[in-house]
């Protein structure tokens, strides 16, 4: 894997995400425990960005506050051209059901449905009715080579089929961010290089941007810019000019 | 998102067979209790139901059917002269000693009706007819005093007994409503039923009487009450008091009261317990919704269809079960078994609000869930 230094997103496309000295922390008084220590980060439409680090250094407290689900202390963010800490719960809320796409590491499907309800569940929570949220979900099911599990529950799949539904979910609303902590965390080397094949050929689209948070080096090969996070910090950010941009 | 929540509810078939054995059993058993009681407390006043009048004219200080206080003998006339009266007549009610033709002795509560009208005569006549009880020593029995005295076997129409040492003849066999003392109803005329009764200075237990058209039960017994000084009630008013009565001095609330309250707050805790473990045993996913976008208001109603949908269920099949439990041992009347619909609403409106407090337990621990839960592997 070839990388080199770069510090911020191309100039050319527009960013999704901008982050500019934002702190984060836990706790009350003496027992404060700063996580984010004014982070700045560049995310480009089209672009694969991979955070990474060691345990600790904050990169899923980053996605969270990215996501809107925790608020900054401190500094700027803008999230697809919204500034993300002037807005209130509700309209935060709005804004992750109308913008957001989510890949958790531990996938969050809900046992009871099927895999089509489970991928169609983004859509239902925008008020599509259920009929239509699953045709559209099978389809990106179908998309993710699982159209031959539609009715399975998430029990009945294996752990990469169950992170197939999963991007499926993440995809189903045409999100124009994915946030995906972890995804192949709980995937072997070989089914967790499937997923992001899956999640690059499929997901990657011009007006789009996904942040991945990751330990695993061995999907590297698969970002456009690898950020290294190191006690609340993005100690650098390297373009992965092994990918092919075309 | 309603579809959702019916399917997180389903999904988790122990703990929602959990929530329905709870609610169903806490239903089931406070039904069936109360149920009970209220059948033991129409029982209690027997004694008046089974007499068909709307006016009942007794001592002032009467405070229940079974306990007579008789009346002068002048009292008829007084009543009778009362503006609005239709028609007054004496009525006798003691509990005196049957003696059987094989020696065996039964307890019975003796009704005796006048002779002219047989009026507050028991509506059902199983055999025979009520007008025969005007022939000599003739007395109608109620299906308890048959089974009590010997069954249909020994006791027919023209079954000859004795009564505190009298003939009775049985003339005919008649339906009534036990009584809370289980003691069975035996019908003659009032003068012989005098002759019957053991020797008093009065012997006058009541006097039942119908107001003319145009004028309630209600207004007569107050028009009685204020001109003859005697007591007065309407029929319904002297089965309240005698209930009233019967709760103040035998316990029997304390004791129905407890167990249903028992079982009511045991199965309601077992559900709404219950109810929050499931909630809290799906924040996961409760998070992973709320981070997709899903709002606390959705959330919170998801909650609630769950929680109301469940002891809907519940409801029905606790009430189901305990109309199946009266249904198989009441009937006939031989327990109390008296399934009303203030009662079923009553229960009704105190598993809404079981589920309500449930659901709102639930809710707060949504309301403070932080989405984020869902990045921490």
């Amino acid at each position: 894997m070839a990388t080199v230094e770069t510090t911020q997103a191309n100039g050319d496309t527009p960013a999704a995400v901008r982050v500019r000295g934002v702190y984060k922390g836990f706790g009350e008084g003496q027992t404060r425990i700063p996580v984010l220590k004014g982070v700045d980060l560049d995310v480009a439409l089209g672009e694969i960005l991979l955070l990474a680090g060691p345990s600790g250094s904050g990169k899923t407290t980053l996605l969270s506050v990215i996501a809107g689900i925790l608020d900054s202390d401190g500094g700027a963010l803008n999230v697809l051209g919204s500034s993300i800490p002037e807005l209130s719960p509700d309209a935060k809320t709005r804004f992750r059901k109308q913008n957001l796409g989510f890949i958790f590491q531990q996938y969050n499907l809900l046992p009871p449905l099927t895999a089509a309800e489970n991928a169609a569940v983004p859509l239902i929570i925008r008020g599509l009715p259920r009929s239509q949220a699953i045709a559209r979900a099978t389809e990106v099911l179908h998309q993710v080579g699982l159209g031959d599990r539609i009715d399975f529950l998430p029990a009945k799949l294996s752990g990469g089929q169950q992170q197939r539904v999963a991007i499926a979910r993440a995809l189903v609303g045409e999100p124009r961010l994915i946030l995906c902590d972890e995804p192949t965390a709980n995937l072997d080397g070989e089914s967790g290089r499937k997923a992001m094949e899956l999640l690059r050929r499929i997901g990657n689209r011009p007006d789009r941007a996904m942040i991945v948070v990751t330990h695993d080096s061995r999907i590297f090969e698969f970002a456009d810019r690898i950020a290294h996070m190191e006690d609340g910090r993005i100690e650098h950010v390297k373009q992965n000019h092994g990918r092919d941009h075309s | 998102m309603n579809y959702i929540a019916l399917k997180m509810l389903y999904g988790d078939r122990t703990k929602y067979l959990m929530l329905l054995c709870g609610l169903s059993f806490s239903v089931m058993l406070t039904v069936q209790q109360g149920s009970i009681f209220w059948g033991l407390m129409r029982w209690s006043h027997a004694g008046i139901t089974n007499v068909n009048a709307p006016v009942w004219v007794t001592d002032p200080n009467i405070n229940q059917v079974e306990e007579v206080k008789p009346l002068a003998d002048t009292a008829v006339t007084r009543v009778r002269s009362v503006a609005g009266v239709d028609w007054a007549v004496p009525l006798y009610k003691g509990v005196l000693r049957a003696r059987l033709a094989d020696g065996n002795y039964q307890q019975i509560s003796l009704v005796g009706l006048d002779a002219a009208t047989l009026l507050g005569r028991p509506a059902i006549v199983r055999e025979g007819r009520i007008e025969n009880l005007r022939a000599p020593d003739a007395v109608a029995l109620d299906q308890w005093a048959v089974d009590r005295l010997g069954g249909p076997q020994k006791i027919q129409l023209g079954t000859v007994f004795e009564i505190n040492d009298h003939k009775a003849i049985v003339a005919a066999i008649v339906h009534t409503q036990k009584s809370f003392q289980n003691i069975p109803f035996v019908y003659t005329t009032y003068e012989r039923a005098l002759t019957y009764s053991p020797r008093e200075r009065r012997k006058l237990s009541y006097i039942v009487a119908k107001p003319v058209a145009g004028v309630t039960p209600e207004q007569l017994a107050r028009r009685i009450a204020a001109e003859t000084g005697l007591g007065a009630f309407t029929a319904e008013e002297f089965g309240w008091k005698t209930i009233v009565w019967m709760l103040k001095n035998t316990g029997i609330g304390v004791n129905f009261g407890t167990t249903i309250l028992l079982g009511f707050i045991v199965g309601m805790a077992i559900a709404g317990l219950t109810f929050y473990l499931f909630t809290v045993e799906n924040l996961k996913q409760f998070g992973a919704l709320k981070a997709m976008g899903t709002g606390t208001g959705m959330l919170a109603r998801m909650i609630l269809l769950q929680s109301f949908t469940v002891g809907l269920t519940g409801y029905g099949i606790g009430v189901g079960l305990a109309t199946l439990f009266g249904w198989m041992t009441a009937r006939g009347g031989t327990l109390p078994f008296v399934e009303t619909w203030p009662l079923l609403a009553l229960v009704f409106v105190a598993l809404l609000g079981i589920c309500a407090l449930a659901s709102m337990i639930s809710i707060r621990k949504l309301a403070k869930l932080e989405p984020a839960i869902v990045f921490r592997g």
